[in-house]
């Protein structure tokens, strides 16, 4: 199975284990992930209002390439995901939006047909989910994860809007628990599992971030997790900067520890 | 004065396609609102002050940089009023103006760790700034 695959810019920097586990673990799984060439950074965060154009375009872009390839379109990074995917519902369901994104790129002087929200956006979860199957994942297992208490931390950006990203059940989600549960772990529910870290205000009131992140990371703890998992570097940088009384990992190392990809586990 | 001040609300209404009439002031999103307890005014109040086109002040609060965009009151309220896109249009209102962006990419390098993620950079960048 190909798709096509956008990184994004944190993966290529801060949050390289994201990227690289990502990647071995889907040549393990069978499916290819085919970068795709000239991908932009997709701006972080999704600006909702409808006459904001410009600072959607890198995303527009990526997705004409995926409908001209005829592949759907991967993220690991939850921001990346929540842009790309809040992209294309405007493009294809706000007509005056579409024509104003295509005008823009009738310009770019490679330009293809007129785009209206063909691709399919998935996230590497729902890629395991849908596409390869958590059934196929369970089987694939090296090195059970066995006796691990496993907090699945979904943020935001993954979830909501809902109606948008369609991902999950937005207030009771499951599938990061199914992923756990595949991986032969024990997933801990917990209250917080779906609030915010405070995402980008830790730069500018890091204070205002720690409260957020505390509230997470204690709220797992208490619940008796005995680490945290997230798709977003966000995320992680902000509970493990605010002394997160346990240690946070990517869900892809997750996977390479027990496909057997990645040797050591550093989380121990 | 008045005219300026209806095609304002007019115009954020707009670009956030949010109708406040919808409201039924169950105050529910900012009883969901992580940043609550730091806001001058609550995501509620952002809907009815709209509504009944008091922008000013909303214009000139601190709390338009408190919004997180976790979308956490879009999807918990129980008439999809959508506050958090009201709070972005108040915002790009804002600093579209000249000389009005919140952060400046001068004052970025002070406020960086060896961790900080790009994401919060061009997070930060397009929630603050144009």
């Amino acid at each position: 199975m190909k798709v096509n695959y956008f990184p994004g810019c944190t993966l290529r920097t801060k949050a390289k284990d994201l990227d690289f586990y990502a990647r071995e673990c889907a040549k393990i799984l069978g499916i290819e992930l085919v970068e795709l060439p000239d991908w932009q950074c997709c701006g972080g965060v999704f600006v909702t209002s409808s006459d904001e154009i410009a600072s959607k375009l890198s995303c527009a872009r990526a997705l004409v390439a995926s409908r001209d390839d005829n592949r759907a379109l991967v993220s690991v990074c939850s921001a990346c995901h929540n842009v790309i995917k809040q992209t294309n519902h405007a493009i294809k369901n706000d007509a005056k939006f579409a024509d104003a994104v295509n005008r823009y790129l009738a310009q770019d002087e490679e330009h293809s047909d007129p785009y209206f929200g063909e691709t399919e956006v998935l996230h590497y979860l729902e890629l395991l989910r849908d596409k390869v199957g958590f059934d196929k994942i369970r089987e694939a297992v090296k090195n059970p994860l066995t006796g691990k208490k496993i907090a699945a931390y979904y943020g935001c950006l993954l979830l909501r809007p809902g109606k948008v990203m369609a991902f999950d059940d937005v207030e009771n989600p499951q599938i990061m628990e199914d992923f756990i549960r595949a991986l032969g772990a024990e997933p801990v529910i917990y209250p917080a599992r779906n609030e915010c870290c405070g995402g980008y205000i830790a730069l500018e009131d890091a204070a205002s971030a720690k409260k957020k992140s505390d509230t997470v990371s204690h709220s797992a703890a208490n619940h008796g997790a005995d680490m945290i998992v997230t798709a977003c570097p966000l995320c992680k940088y902000n509970l493990t900067k605010n002394e997160s009384p346990l240690p946070v990992v990517y869900f892809t190392e997750l996977l390479a520890l027990a496909l057997g990809v990645k040797e050591n586990d550093d989380a121990e | 004065m008045q005219n300026k001040k209806e095609l304002q609300k007019e115009q954020i209404l707009r670009m956030s396609g949010v109708n406040p009439r919808k409201c039924m002031r169950c105050g529910k999103c900012s009883g969901t609102c992580p940043s609550y307890d730091e806001m001058e005014y609550h995501p509620h109040q952002f809907v009815y002050m709209v509504e009944t086109g008091d922008l000013e002040p909303l214009m000139n609060s601190d709390s338009l940089y408190k919004c997180l965009s976790c979308f956490a009151c879009v999807d918990r309220c129980p008439r999809n009023v959508e506050p958090a896109k009201l709070i972005e249009a108040l915002r790009l209102t804002v600093i579209r103006e000249k000389g009005k962006n919140h952060l400046k990419s001068d004052d970025i390098p002070a406020l960086l760790d060896d961790e900080m993620p790009q994401q919060a950079i061009v997070s930060a960048m397009r929630k603050y700034s144009k």
